[in-house]
């Protein structure tokens, strides 16, 4: 009893004392390692001593206490402290220090959203754990596997925006398949949630086509809200995947998300009232699905498809004609159709509501002005940064030891003639 | 100056007025109802009883469906094929009376003559076979096609003309076979083969007499017009000399080179190469005279003169229907020609007020504006519809602002794609990172 006592007060002294310099804070980091045992068996008495410690000078040994605290089951009373003390270490504590041990940082943070999530209060781990993301992030370019969960908060709370800040990080650096999965399907429900059809178009064309050797579940997912965003954003869909998707998400994909597919296939044809009889028909389906809402902006795009079509054969139009074409019940209709277009900036054109008539206009657009030379040269440099990145990529990779090792074992035995593209040493 | 106004307004005038006065100078009477004596006139053989058969099947006219199957019993009781003779007599149906029934006497001649005949034949071949006489196997083998089809059984009439190959000797052999082979096909309807078997023909260039060059010809596009390749199928038609003739009855009539060539020159060629092709071409004006209505729309059609050519089109068109090798494409060459003509009427004008244009057209404005919306939107007219005030205007593209689009489109393509790529190699490394790790515990 003694004894426990005293390496509790000792550790805690050290603690205090080892998290000055550099070498002091691996020194810390070696004695925290080699006590692991006792840290969690003293977890609540030294959680008492946390008061002692200061989270941001001493961020790795509290970060220790902390998970070996947070790793006992919590009871719904406490869980709101809980919540409150997380909230505040990740406030505070020092990103170097944490750096030095990640998977703990990444499972207090864990256990926080479940925390939050009990609590039904996912509002309050929104900025929090933006936070521990830009904390634990080595750079912009990473993916850290608390990126799906902050975006899960995001949505649960239905704070959108926050949400898209993190989206716009171009991603580069994946540790773990499944985070990049997840990260990518809530990172396209926030986009569907804010109208940004084509980032969400592209996160989920990310996940449909990542490398994968089973079918997993947030693929199917993912590629059923892939195909109704798909025709919102672009008014087709085809069912041909691009060559670098997994020969597994190709053959099993399509058979999980047969009712999307028609659907598509329904929309194709370009029959309002067949594309809504359909809807009804499956009502059910795409309600479980929870897509009901994306299903319903489909009908309504095909509208404004229709309406796209005519601006590009027709100067002037009336507005019954339009009524017609389109499949709408009456001018009226139509009139609100066009207006709401031409607020969207969808299509431009003036209506002359003494005649009945829409004009169509050119695209103002003259590509003269010094913002549109401000976006080309931008475009310019994103694409040059780009570029060398693969290069460099490309570089590092024919360096590897290991893909020279495989290349070599692949190459033909006995073609000296060839060019050797790999040194004879790699030939195992 | 003044001069050429006034004639420039002179035949701008006559562009609108689309032929509507050169009607009184038409001598031409337009198509009347098929002359059957005449039409089956042009053709001997087998393809005489199937196009008569066809036209039976194929009109709408009592009257004419009885003539020909009339003519067709006729024409089958001077052959040997008992097969279609039992298929006549049962469309007869009675209908013509005592004459033309089933003749059972003559059934059971044919039959017994065709044993007979058939033994002779075998036995013939196997001796030829066996003293291994090319020339004679070869004549033995082209006898037993001859035979097969007098007799109908078409299949076995091919195989026979095509086993005689192995025995041809000269070049005049190999054309003699390929032309009967040819005639075998068509009347099958295996286009295929006929393409083949011409191409065969045509490698022995030395031993082709100009008749058989202009054999070659319409059988070739004849096969081309059953794949639908009307460009070919017209350049064939077009390139088949007047040296024809009635030569070929057994297979097409002059009226039809003419008639096919030019329908499908119209629905497929440009200006440049219908006036090189057709208008100039003196070969084909041969033809062309035998079918004065198709010669006169097709000259219509050249000087913009768009209601009387599609006149004499629709004129044209219920026999048309009638011809056995036209009858599943006259639709499409109708609506490629009237395509055209749209497409041809709207060219040289920066606005074309629509209500000139449908009456050009003789349609309703809104069925033209209908018309017009298709092809704007298959990129076939470049123009916009004025709706309000009925005027179709040119419209093009604006080259700057098109190419600006597409460059910051390819740009955000680009940027989405290699970003995409560098993300599944980043993925792709830590699964054979994980995997080799996986395996070095093991």
């Amino acid at each position: 009893m003694n004894l426990n006592m005293n390496s509790v007060e000792s550790l805690v002294a050290q603690i205090q004392g080892l998290s000055g310099s550099a070498e002091d804070i691996t020194h810390l980091h070696g004695l925290l390692k080699q006590s692991e045992e006792l840290i969690q068996s003293e977890s609540a008495r030294l959680m008492g001593c946390l008061a002692e410690l200061d989270p941001s000078k001493h961020s790795l040994g509290y970060l220790y206490i902390l998970e070996a605290c947070t790793s006992t089951v919590i009871s719904k009373e406490q869980a709101n402290e809980m919540v409150i003390s997380i909230a505040r270490f990740i406030n505070d504590c020092a990103a170097e220090q944490i750096h030095l041990a990640p998977e703990k940082f990444i499972s207090i943070c864990k256990k926080f959203k479940d925390q939050v999530m009990l609590l039904e209060a996912p509002m309050r781990g929104v900025v929090p754990m933006l936070t521990a993301v830009r904390k634990l992030q080595p750079s912009s370019e990473h993916l850290t596997p608390l990126h799906p969960d902050f975006l899960l908060l995001c949505l649960l709370a239905k704070c959108y925006k926050t949400g898209l800040r993190i989206l716009e990080d171009d991603i580069f650096e994946v540790d773990q398949p499944r985070d990049f999965f997840l990260y990518c399907y809530y990172g396209g429900m926030i986009c569907v949630g804010q109208k940004h059809f084509r980032k969400a178009l592209e996160l989920l064309h990310n996940v449909v086509t990542a490398p994968m050797s089973t079918v997993n579940a947030i693929a199917v997912e993912a590629y059923k809200k892939y195909v109704l965003v798909s025709l919102i954003h672009l008014g087709q869909f085809s069912t041909s995947f691009p060559k670098y998707t997994s020969s597994v998400a190709q053959r099993n994909l399509k058979t999980f998300s047969q009712p999307y597919i028609e659907l598509a296939n329904c929309y194709g044809d370009g029959k309002i009232s067949e594309l809504e009889t359909f809807v009804q028909a499956n009502r059910e389906t795409f309600e479980s699905d929870h897509n009901l809402g994306l299903v319903k902006q489909v009908v309504s795009s095909m509208y404004k498809q229709n309406i796209q079509r005519l601006t590009q054969t027709y100067l002037t139009l009336s507005l019954q004609d339009i009524a017609n074409t389109v499949q709408l019940n009456s001018s009226k209709e139509a009139e609100m159709h066009v207006l709401q277009m031409i607020q969207d900036g969808e299509i431009y054109a003036t209506i002359n509501q003494k005649d009945g008539m829409v004009r169509f206009l050119e695209e103002p657009e003259q590509y003269k002005t010094c913002e549109m030379i401000e976006r080309i040269d931008l475009s310019n440099q994103r694409i040059m940064t780009l570029s060398k990145k693969l290069t460099a990529m490309d570089e590092q990779l024919s360096c590897d030891p290991q893909y020279l090792g495989k290349a070599g074992r692949e190459r033909q035995r006995f073609d000296f003639d060839d060019f050797d593209t790999v040194p004879q040493k790699f030939n195992i | 100056m003044e001069v050429e106004e006034e004639a420039s307004a002179h035949t701008i005038d006559e562009i609108y007025a689309n032929g509507d006065d050169a009607q009184r100078h038409r001598a031409i009477i337009s198509g009347e109802q098929l002359d059957l004596e005449a039409y089956a006139a042009l053709y001997s053989g087998r393809t005489k009883v199937t196009r008569l058969l066809f036209i039976a099947d194929h009109c709408d006219n009592a009257s004419m469906h009885l003539e020909a199957l009339r003519m067709a019993y006729d024409e089958i009781k001077k052959g040997e094929n008992t097969q279609l003779f039992r298929e006549v007599v049962q469309k007869i149906d009675g209908r013509l009376g005592p004459d033309y029934v089933s003749d059972q006497a003559w059934l059971a001649s044919v039959d017994r003559r065709a044993e007979q005949r058939k033994e002779k034949l075998e036995s013939e071949l196997n001796a030829y076979r066996t003293n291994l006489i090319k020339e004679s196997i070869r004549m033995g083998y082209n006898d037993f096609g001859d035979f097969y089809y007098a007799h109908g059984a078409l299949g076995d009439a091919f195989k026979s003309y095509v086993r005689a190959r192995d025995y041809c000797t000269t070049s005049k052999h190999i054309i003699h076979m390929c032309l009967n082979a040819i005639l075998v096909s068509i009347e099958m309807g295996q286009f295929t083969h006929v393409s083949s078997y011409v191409s065969k023909a045509e490698q022995n260039p030395d031993a082709l007499d100009p008749i058989t060059v202009a054999k070659l010809r319409p059988a070739a596009g004849l096969a081309f017009l059953e794949a639908k390749k009307y460009k070919l199928a017209a350049r064939k038609f077009l390139e088949t000399g007047p040296e024809l003739g009635n030569n070929y009855s057994e297979v097409i009539a002059p009226q039809d080179i003419a008639t096919y060539g030019g329908l499908c020159a119209l629905a497929s060629f440009d200006r440049t190469e219908l006036k090189g092709k057709v208008i100039d071409n003196l070969n084909f004006r041969n033809f062309l005279e035998l079918v004065p209505e198709v010669r006169e729309l097709i000259h219509d059609f050249y000087s913009s003169h768009y209601a009387s050519c599609l006149d004499y089109l629709g004129n044209l068109k219920a026999n048309l229907l009638l011809d056995i090798h036209l009858h599943d494409h006259v639709e499409k060459l109708y609506d490629e020609i009237r395509h055209k003509a749209l497409i041809q009427y709207t060219l040289p004008f920066v606005s074309v007020d629509l209500r000139m244009m449908a009456s050009a057209f003789k349609t309703s404005i809104a069925g033209l504006e209908k018309e017009l919306e298709a092809l704007i939107t298959d990129n076939q007219i470049q123009a916009r519809i004025d709706s309000h005030n009925k005027v179709l205007y040119a419209r093009h593209a604006d080259q700057r602002n098109a190419t600006f689009q597409r460059v910051l489109q390819t740009g955000k393509e680009f940027d989405q794609d290699v970003r995409a790529m560098l993300l599944r190699a980043s993925l792709l490394k830590h699964d054979y990172n994980n995997r080799s790790s996986r395996k070095l515990q093991i």
